[in-house]
């Protein structure tokens, strides 16, 4: 936020594990985030995710590996000492100081002028959009409020690598979306290394440059959103981003067979000895047009129609036994052509949108 | 009119009444041990020897000097142990408050052991303690500490020992609770800005609680302004505290005019201070604390 930014430094971390009696919380972990990148630590409740930014923050000690903030190693660096933003899930602001004394509080340990912390301070609730306020008490805060107080707290003190751990989950829908928007903006502007934790696939998609999908303690993909989602590595990162359906194709030769027919796919199926077909809802159509030559088609039976207001959600059981479910933007018109429950009905999936994924974790 | 706006109007106005009536029990109660007596003791002490209305107990309480000596001890008393429970009982708190929840419980059960002890047993177990014959001179003298035995019971510093001992779960109790309520995220937050770990507690933890620190120390130096047993035994005569001064008046003397004058102006002083403490410190806030 000075005239010279300090350059953003790159996180390294090789090998960290860390187990909580026989559970491991961190089973081997190694990746990188570039200088500068915005990396989501994506995965659900209890896949190790907030344990790794814990280690990253200093507060979690693990049990082995390595941690470098560009070419220091801080794996045994205090918390205090490692200078690096955090933003709490439940903001930990200081109830007995005022607004601007939370946001000075940093400046105050580093010593910090009084003229040129006030002025920082007025300018990191500026970057927040709180200007003018610095009395308020904290608990005087609506949610989103106190939500950009300990943002800026944790910029003022222009940390290069910054930290948050869910930091959107207690804000409701339209505030969230709106703080997403604010956070990217704040990021591109301050061009700090930041990892941020999340369980919410959607906020991952938008926000990141880099997602990391964890799960079990373990590295499942690491990858851009836009590859996380079209190319996922294995089945539990095509589940948990997004919907999807899964049929299970066999090998055979270069290609693979769905029961015994061909399917025409764009890209080299995965090293994996397991494979499933993954169908996104959104991706599978309804009575796709005779002819194209690029098209897998499917029978199935109408099992039941979801009305959801702005689409629709159409499940269909198939010969196999599989579930297979399709999305299609809802006009009154195509609503009202949909074939009925029980009804048959033919899928189709281009060759561009047939992925496969392995089955197993890997 | 709003429909049936009437009728609503009689059922809230019933419902009142009703829990009026639910309270009244209580009411009677506190009417009758609390303020008849203390309302009693209070026309008491305008009541002279000769049966009239009079002030003479108060001006005997102006003019002699002995008077002024026991409420200066009294206060002397009631600082001096309520500094000591701080000093005791916020370092105990903090380090209760930092053990695992099941540790923590099991500490916790000695800290309230002197609670469920009759009060006179613990004070009596103290001038076991330390009298000169005493488990603890006869300690010290056979470990070489001290040749002859220390004279640590009917004097001044007797009587702090057994006041600190019995007053210090009333302070540990709201420190406690208040210390127990501090977001653990709060430690990590300061860390995290760059505070070390003995700034994060001057700057965030102490402050945080000092509610409960508070709340503490004012109930410590209330009880102890009225304390009688303790000073009584352990002070061997030479720590006169206004409530002894009022056993001796009735005992003694049988002044119930007299011994009621003094336990009014304990009582204002009492109620003086609760007052200062909400006005000035914010008792609701200490009292939403504890």
């Amino acid at each position: 936020m000075t005239g010279s930014p300090k350059p953003a430094l790159p996180i390294g971390i090789r090998h960290v594990a860390k187990a909580y009696g026989k559970v491991r919380a961190l089973d081997d972990v190694s990746l990188d985030v570039r200088s500068g990148e915005f990396l989501t630590l994506l995965g659900p409740s209890g896949s190790g995710k907030t344990t790794l930014l814990m280690v990253l923050a200093g507060f979690t000690r693990p049990d082995g590996g390595s941690l470098t903030f560009g070419e220091a190693e801080m794996i045994r660096t205090p918390p205090h000492r490692r200078d690096v933003g955090m933003v709490f899930q439940n903001y930990a602001l200081f109830p007995h100081m005022s607004v601007a004394e939370n946001v000075g509080y940093p400046l105050r340990l580093r010593r910090v002028g009084k003229a040129e912390a006030a002025e920082r301070i007025a300018r990191a609730l500026d970057l927040v959009q709180l200007g003018g306020f610095g009395e308020r008490r904290i608990d005087q805060l609506s949610g989103g409020q106190k939500q950009r107080v300990a943002l800026a707290r944790a910029i003022v003190f222009e940390p290069r690598i910054l930290l948050m751990d869910e930091p959107l989950s207690a804000l409701d829908k339209k505030l969230r979306e709106r703080m997403q928007i604010e956070i990217r903006r704040l990021h591109e502007m301050l061009g700090m290394t930041t990892v941020y934790v999340t369980h919410d696939q959607r906020e991952a998609l938008t926000m990141s440059d880099q997602i990391a999908v964890i799960n079990h303690g373990r590295l499942m993909q690491l990858d851009t959103p836009e590859r996380i989602y079209e190319r996922p590595a294995n089945r539990f990162v095509a589940d948990f981003i997004g919907e999807s359906s899964f049929l299970a194709v066999e090998r055979a030769g270069d290609g693979v067979t769905l029961r015994g027919a061909p399917l025409k796919i764009d890209s080299a199926a995965p090293a994996a000895k397991d494979l499933l077909l993954m169908l996104r809802p959104e991706r599978v159509r309804i009575a796709p047009p005779e002819g194209d030559a690029a098209m897998n088609r499917f029978a199935g039976v109408v099992r039941d129609i979801v009305y959801q207001g702005d689409s629709y959600l159409l499940y269909a059981d198939l010969p196999g036994g599989e579930e297979v479910a399709v999305r299609g933007v809802l006009r009154r018109e195509t609503f009202s052509a949909l074939p009925k429950a029980g009804e048959p009905v033919t899928l189709g999936v281009s060759a561009a949108d047939a992925v496969l994924v392995a089955r197993d974790e890997g | 009119m709003a429909a049936n706006a009437e009728g609503l109007r009689r059922d809230a106005r019933l419902e009142q009444l009703r829990l009026f009536g639910l309270c009244s029990p209580a009411l009677l109660l506190v009417l009758v041990i609390l303020v008849i007596p203390v309302g009693w003791l209070f026309w008491l002490s305008f009541v002279g020897a000769d049966g009239t209305f009079s002030l003479e107990n108060y001006e005997r309480m102006i003019a002699s000097k002995s008077y002024s000596r026991i409420f200066v001890t009294t206060i002397e008393v009631s600082l001096l142990t309520t500094g000591l429970c701080i000093m005791i009982g916020y370092p105990l708190a903090y380090f209760l408050s930092q053990l695992p929840p099941r540790v923590a419980n099991l500490c916790m059960i000695t800290v309230l052991l002197p609670f469920w002890t009759s009060l006179l047993v613990r004070t009596y177990a103290w001038l076991v303690l330390l009298q000169r014959q005493g488990l603890l001179n006869d300690w010290g003298i056979s470990l070489g500490l001290w040749e002859e035995p220390v004279a640590l019971v009917h004097n001044m510093t007797g009587t702090l020992i057994g006041m600190v001992h019995i007053m210090l779960p009333f302070l540990v109790l709201p420190v406690y609770g208040s210390m127990k309520a501090i977001d653990r995220d709060y430690m990590k937050a300061a860390a995290n800005l760059g505070a070390h770990p003995v700034r994060a507690f001057w700057t965030v933890f102490a402050p945080l609680s000092l509610p409960g620190l508070m709340a503490g120390a004012l109930i410590v130096f209330v009880l102890c302004l009225g304390f009688f047993v303790t000073p009584a035994v352990l002070g061997g005569g030479k720590v006169i505290m206004v409530s002894m001064r009022i056993a001796t008046n009735i005992e003694m003397f049988v002044n119930w005019g007299a011994a009621s004058a003094l336990g009014v102006v304990l009582l204002v002083l009492t109620l003086a201070i609760l007052w200062a403490a909400s006005r000035f410190l914010g008792l609701d806030r200490i009292a939403g604390a504890a």
